[in-house]
């Protein structure tokens, strides 16, 4: 019986940066687990994923919710997963983005999230902008904000990262990295691409596997919204983006992107979104597959 | 003198810092300040402007759709174009934005909210058979729900019952606002971040098929509605009912109105109205922007949006938010569920005042109480109930198969303004375009109005007048700020960053 199952417990310390919720709002669409398994739940038998601090939801405020951030990191040293939402503001001192301490005094951002990674098992940077930087890192970055990756380089810290990009980032891709972390531990090089993304979820363009590929093939394209059609015209970067989106779809499945006749707009890619922009102008053909 | 800082402010979105300053108790300042800014406007600069929907949206994760909304008003009213926009297109953008309230709406009283009233640790007294409650009940014993755990005693009146069934519906609710989120996406593409909402209309067709999985999805939500989150509303007002005489706040509440009927109406019309209830037309020339707290150069004070500029100055003395004070008719205006329920009420919408005549009479209310923490509550759940009500006819108008968008090009010289209702409150977007770029963006959001700093006259910001004059039962567990605070559902994420004021002579309290 799983009642009376030893129950391991995973402490999971959720941080948000320079984000905007979004991400959060897309986990909280998750279904199968649902979120609300997610937060009450042993998503896989016997082991549990524990969201010590995520501010959006707790119910503490303050310091307490202070407090219950920095017990959390010390009670649980090198065994904490951490997530990170958003991208860090580093510019002018990190002054941009500011929190307190439990102590009360002013900290950059960069500057907890820094004692944070240390400690942490593994860090899942979730979202583009914890991935890449994302919209807060669009040109001119007035913020100077950064992906997690390039911050953790920075500072030579080696805590294992997983980027899970995606603007937002599909709830199964966050759901589906937790589960191979309770299972099988922090994943194995070849498990992820060259940008540290779980190549179970980007591992083919859009481009190959989408419903309006015939179109593609025969030389129809769509020169308006609402026309049958490959979306290629109407400035598409589904062949340059590498996500599972065509066959796993959004919002339990109901529809995507390219299913409401909106192109591509690559928003789990490192150049999203300076260089998939004018989200709306036809890519360069030479980026094209053949 | 004591100091009361609390930061972070917890179940809200965005980055928030709040500091009162108390004298026996009562609450005799107030300021609120964001602590990130990512200045979105800046980084619109230069782009293409059919680019605007996509960023803007992500400006913020809850407000996205609202976001979206405004940014295609925007751009249609600059390439000319507000017009032509076709009866599909309108209804579509309508739905999609609809949905997003209900989601939005849902999200703020169960899971933003709630925990101000309902102990989720008192799970430890349940003994009845439901899985879900006892999941929770195990974490408990486990010392392991500290995500829901406030880490102090409080206020909390419900009876175990009512407050047991409160978290059985905080749970509930995950999952409504989820199905919100889907049906939305059945024309909107995906959430958060819709992708069909562009100037001209929608990319999305409509098809029968998928009016009719809209319908049965809204269905539910109804029934959800109805029947557990109004009734919901009331049980906590009843045991708070001291909440419907804190946090009054200014008094004056703005609208734009919401969901175009044609392209002469709304089903919400736009206005201001006072406590008195005499509504006014609303006149957007009468709104400013000041700047003398807040650190932008005071060069650019008391300009209309349209010709707003953004000089920051973080080392201005005496500043001390990133949010300017925007003010209507040189005064401070609340913005919110509550401004458009209040509005229409004072109008005359017989269907607005039946809902809120019925909510007061069960209450033994008179409309003035809903100037308070618990009339924001209120009109927020009438809203939902308001709207969700009107989607199935809007459904219904739509012609299957038949366009929902028409072609533009963007000028090389425009100026654009859309004015909609965010589920935070009056949301505007300006553009001005030149050489077919984007030469300035701005917003001005719900939380702008509601969150601003003093204005250069001096009077505080909406949200700052209704701390002011309150008194705590425990200046340990000022949980009266909190509620305060929430039931303006602030929303941080398009602004800010503070920089901390001087201390003098006054302790510094953290909240514990």
């Amino acid at each position: 019986m799983l009642a009376t199952m030893k129950i391991e417990e995973f402490p999971a310390i959720w941080y948000q940066a320079a984000n905007c919720g979004g991400c959060s709002i897309s986990i909280f669409n998750s279904v199968s687990p649902g979120i609300e398994n997610i937060l009450i739940d042993e998503i896989i038998p016997g082991k549990h994923i524990n969201l010590r601090f995520h501010t959006t939801i707790m119910a503490a405020e303050g310091n307490a919710a202070v407090r219950l951030l920095e017990n959390s990191k010390k009670a649980n040293e090198d065994n904490y997963i951490l997530i990170v939402e958003g991208a860090i503001p580093t510019a002018k001192n990190g002054t941009y983005g500011t929190t307190v301490n439990k102590d009360g005094k002013r900290v950059p951002m960069a500057t907890q999230l820094q004692s944070l990674a240390q400690d942490a098992s593994v860090i899942i940077a979730l979202g583009t902008c914890a991935a890449f930087g994302g919209i807060a890192a669009a040109q001119p970055n007035p913020t100077g904000c950064m992906g997690v990756d390039q911050f953790l380089n920075a500072r030579r810290i080696t805590t294992p990262l997983i980027n899970v990009p995606g603007c937002p980032p599909h709830p199964d891709w966050f759901t589906g990295t937790i589960a191979s972390l309770l299972l099988y531990g922090p994943p194995k090089p070849e498990e992820l691409d060259e940008y540290k993304r779980p190549k179970t979820f980007y591992n083919k363009p859009i481009h190959e596997n989408c419903p309006r590929r015939a179109y593609f093939e025969e030389g129809k394209f769509a020169t308006s919204f609402g026309e049958l059609g490959c979306l290629n015209e109407l400035g598409c970067k589904g062949p340059v983006t590498y996500a599972d989106c065509p066959l796993r779809k959004w919002n339990n499945g109901i529809n995507w992107c390219i299913g409401a006749g909106s192109p591509c707009i690559s928003c789990c890619e490192p150049g999203f979104p300076d260089l998939v922009s004018p989200f709306y102008q036809k890519l360069n053909a030479t980026s094209l597959p053949l | 003198m004591t100091k009361i800082v609390i930061e972070p402010v917890t179940r809200i979105e965005g980055h928030l810092r709040i500091e009162v300053i108390t004298e026996n108790n009562e609450i005799k300042e107030a300021r609120s300040s964001g602590t990130l800014f990512r200045g979105l406007e800046i980084i619109l600069q230069g782009r293409d402007p059919g680019d605007a929907p996509i960023y803007t949206q992500r400006i913020c994760g809850l407000c996205t759709t609202s976001h979206s909304m405004a940014s295609a008003l925007t751009l249609d009213s600059a390439f000319g174009i507000a017009d032509e926009i076709p009866d599909n297109g309108r209804i579509l953008r309508n739905l999609i934005l609809g949905a997003a309230h209900i989601a939005d709406h849902i999200l703020h009283f169960y899971h933003l909210a709630t925990l101000d009233y309902v102990d989720m640790t008192r799970i430890a007294n349940y003994d009845g058979s439901d899985s879900t409650l006892n999941s929770i009940k195990r974490l408990a014993e486990a010392d392991e729900l500290r995500l829901f755990t406030a880490g102090h005693e409080g206020d909390y009146r419900l009876s175990d019952k009512a407050n047991m069934e409160l978290v059985a519906h905080y749970i509930r609710a995950l999952e409504m606002r989820r199905k919100a989120q889907e049906m939305l996406s059945i024309f909107g593409g995906k959430m958060p971040h819709n992708m069909a909402i562009v100037p001209g209309g929608v990319t999305t067709t409509p098809s029968t098929d998928k009016m009719l999985s809209f319908l049965w999805r809204l269905n539910e939500l109804r029934d959800f509605i109805n029947n557990v989150y109004i009734p919901d509303i009331l049980t906590i007002a009843e045991a708070y009912s001291d909440y419907f005489e804190i946090g009054a706040g200014c008094g004056n509440l703005l609208s734009y109105g919401n969901f175009e009927l044609d392209d002469e109406r709304r089903f919400l019309n736009s206005g201001t109205v006072s406590t008195k209830l005499k509504p006014s037309p609303l006149d957007i020339d009468k709104i400013w922007e000041q700047v003398k707290y807040s650190w932008y150069a005071s060069s650019t004070t008391g300009r209309h949006p349209r010709q707003a500029e953004t000089k920051p100055e973080p080392n201005k003395k005496g500043a001390y938010s990133w949010i300017k004070a925007p003010r209507y008719d040189g005064k401070a205006y609340e913005a919110g569920p509550l401004a458009r329920i209040m509005v229409n009420y004072a109008n005359g919408n017989q269907v607005v005042k039946n809902l809120v005549d019925s909510a007061l009479a069960q209450l033994k209310l008179s409309p003035k109480a809903m100037f308070s923490v618990l009339g924001r509550h209120i009109a927020r759940a009438l809203y939902t109930k308001l709207i969700a009500d009107a989607m199935p006819v809007w459904l219904l108008q739509l012609r299957p198969e038949e366009p929902a968008y028409i072609k533009s090009t963007v000028p090389e010289q425009a100026t654009g303004m859309g004015l909609i209702e965010a589920a935070r409150g009056a949301l505007g977007h300006w553009i001005e375009i030149k050489d077919h770029k984007i030469a300035n963006y701005q917003c001005i959001t719900p939380s702008t109005w509601n969150l601003s700093p003093k204005d250069d006259r001096g009077q505080p910001g909406p949200m700052e007048q209704a701390l002011i004059g309150t008194k705590m039962k425990d200046e340990n567990t000022p949980l009266e700020i909190g509620r305060i605070i929430r039931s303006f559902d602030p929303c941080l994420a398009c602004a800010v960053h503070l920089v901390t004021p001087k201390g003098g002579n006054i302790d510094t309290l953290h909240i514990t």
